[in-house]
């Protein structure tokens, strides 16, 4: 025991004493969760727009006010004619366009029907959606209100709800994102880049011949690690609540022991990848190309993975981060119980355990 | 002299089809310095390993400090010291924390850590350096320290695996200055080198070609044996022999 608090002290000596590093294990979470939630986001917010306005009456001045008024456009300009709507895209700074033919309020009246069209810049095709479907919301509303004495003979109405996230904040996403991220970023390189290090520098070789057992200096170079991880859960789960508004409708004790499972998966796997390579270089090399980019790209969390196609779909299985994302969001936003997610915590537990006595293995075959 | 500390007989050890370690024969006194020679790739390090309960001989008896190889690693392990070329210090550690970690995991209790710290840090005049990380020493003074530190838990035996790479003659004398009083204390020294300079200073030397050990005795008879003006030509003319290289 005495030998193993020697050596986790030296650990913590070692992390403490490389201040740039920690502050950038410490603050990176936070940077990423702000940058993620205020810049990188799909939500639409304020988008410019502008209105070319040939009626002019009652109709279409309270339809211009109704967008307006709405968190998601900001009526920016009022054009005079066509010509003017490709200049205005042009300039970048207007991302749709409404028209509204003359008379618009007298078609209504007399036809029964008028006309509006949405002039959109698609050359961010998410965008130009999703701000298409805010507009038709806000018009269909406004039809409905004037509708609202009319007894129409047939008439099929949609409704539909948002479960979980009526909002359909991107926060949602992303939040348990960012942590699989960061847990696998720090524990996976960190604890390879830090067992690589010693061999780099021969102090492993004098680990070896002194009387530790193997396995005490694995986890006692675990140790602060594991520490610094529960730091940045904390750090992210503050940051989500209050600067976020994301909920944690799911149990805080089992949300926080999954994440611990996660970090121990991703120690597991740096330890691995400790044991494959000899230098810092190959083995933050490994820790990036082959855990953290898979983790972006094959989590769910950025690309649905539905809509993957099939090899991609089957090689996402093996990303343990695949797994503690949909934990992550089913415990934190859907507020389910362990009895819906053991399924996935029991492939966590097993991938951790098969990554140990991989790397165990390894560990011995290099000393013999 | 006194009892034998390492006794290795027939030692040998065998990767796939290759012999790096071929039926060594050896014993080494209590208190000896003994140079263990040989060019790169002769097969010191895996013999050196094999005694360090490192690596498993693949044939031959051996045991060290009365241990055997096979079976009492650990035991092995608690009663040597070991220093490689690379010093095994941390530098981002200070003097004082290098002596407590190397301390602690040897087991020793925290009075003995604090005793013996203060013992190294007196007899190299450190004691202005301690709380000092190892990164701002001199090479020579952290090779003093890193020898200071194989020797901290004092062991029967201590391995240098080409302690005094890189460094002047100067600092290389006061070194061995070091090795000679561990010597006197009664600890083993079992050395590499790569310097014939350093073989004069051994009271034994042997040395390897090809996993063998070609010759072995004391600089002196080695000379008279080889006809040979220093330990340099003695060494060239048995490494000539070497039909393997690295």
């Amino acid at each position: 025991m005495k030998q193993f608090i020697s050596f986790v002290k030296k650990e913590f000596y070692h992390i403490g004493r490389d201040r740039r590093t920690l502050f950038i294990l410490l603050v990176m979470p936070i940077v990423q969760i702000i940058i993620f939630g205020f810049a990188l986001t799909n939500e639409v917010k304020n988008s410019s727009i502008a209105v070319l306005d040939q009626a002019n009456d009652v109709g279409t001045r309270s339809i211009i006010a109704e967008l307006d008024a709405s968190n998601y456009f900001t009526v920016q300009k009022n054009l005079n004619s066509y010509k003017e709507v490709e200049s205005e895209f042009k300039k970048g700074k207007i991302k749709m366009v409404i028209v509204f033919p003359q008379n618009f309020a007298t078609d209504i009246k007399h036809f029964n029907k008028a006309q509006i069209q949405f002039i959109t810049d698609a050359s961010d095709p998410n965008l130009a959606n999703t701000m298409n479907s805010y507009a038709s919301n806000i018009i269909m509303d406004y039809q409905n209100r004037i509708n609202q004495d009319l007894k129409l003979p047939y008439r099929i109405k949609t409704e539909y709800r948002m479960l979980y996230n009526a909002q359909l904040k991107g926060a949602y996403s992303f939040v348990p994102g960012v942590m699989s991220m960061v847990l696998m970023l720090i524990c996976t390189m960190m604890t390879a880049i830090t067992i690589v290090k010693e061999k780099e520098l021969g102090t492993m070789e004098v680990m070896l011949v002194s009387p530790v057992q193997p396995l005490k200096i694995v986890i006692a170079k675990a140790v602060p690690y594991l520490l610094l991880s529960t730091i940045n859960i904390t750090t992210i789960l503050l940051l989500s609540v209050f600067v976020l508004d994301v909920p944690i409708n799911g149990s805080i004790i089992l949300l926080v022991s999954e994440a611990i499972l996660f970090t121990l998966t991703s120690l597991a796997l740096g330890l691995l990848i400790s044991t494959v390579t000899d230098s810092q270089q190959t083995a933050m090399f490994i820790s990036l190309t082959g855990m953290f980019l898979p983790t972006v790209m094959l989590s769910g969390f950025m690309f649905p993975i539905e809509n993957m196609p099939l090899p991609l779909q089957i090689i996402s299985n093996i990303v343990p981060a695949k797994w503690f994302y949909f934990i992550v969001k089913s415990v934190m936003i859907k507020g389910v119980g362990l009895a819906s997610v053991w399924r996935e915590t029991l492939i966590l537990v097993a991938m951790t355990g098969f990554f140990l006595l991989l790397s165990i293995k390894k560990f011995k075959i290099r000393l013999a | 002299m006194s009892e034998s500390v390492i006794i290795t007989n027939e030692l040998t050890k065998r990767f796939s089809n290759f012999t790096a370690v071929d039926a060594i024969s050896f014993e080494v006194k209590k208190g000896e310095i003994f140079g263990f020679l040989g060019a790169n790739g002769a097969g010191k390090t895996t013999a050196m390993r094999m005694l360090c309960g490192l690596s498993i001989p693949t044939s031959g008896r051996a045991s060290v400090a009365g241990f055997d190889v096979y079976k009492q690693t650990e035991d092995i392990k608690r009663s040597i010291g070991y220093m490689s070329q690379k010093f095994s210090l941390y530098e981002d550690l200070t003097v004082k924390e290098n002596m407590q970690f190397y301390g602690g995991i040897y087991g020793m209790s925290n009075k003995a850590i604090k005793q013996k710290t203060d013992y190294v840090l007196n007899t190299l005049h450190l004691e202005n350096e301690a709380k000092k990380l190892v990164r701002s020493l001199p090479l020579g003074w952290k090779q003093k320290l890193a020898f200071s530190v194989a020797i901290f838990h004092e062991p029967s035996i201590v391995f240098l695996d080409e302690p005094t790479g890189g460094v002047d003659p100067v600092t290389r004398r006061e070194f061995w200055n070091l090795i000679y009083e561990a010597a006197e204390n009664g600890i083993t020294i079992f050395v590499t080198t790569h310097y014939m300079d350093e073989a004069e200073y051994c009271n034994r030397v042997s040395i390897m070609v090809d996993g063998k050990i070609e010759a072995l005795d004391s600089p002196t008879r080695l000379k008279q044996i080889f006809e040979a003006e220093s330990m340099g030509e003695v060494f060239l003319k048995l490494a000539r022999k070497a039909v393997r290289s690295e």
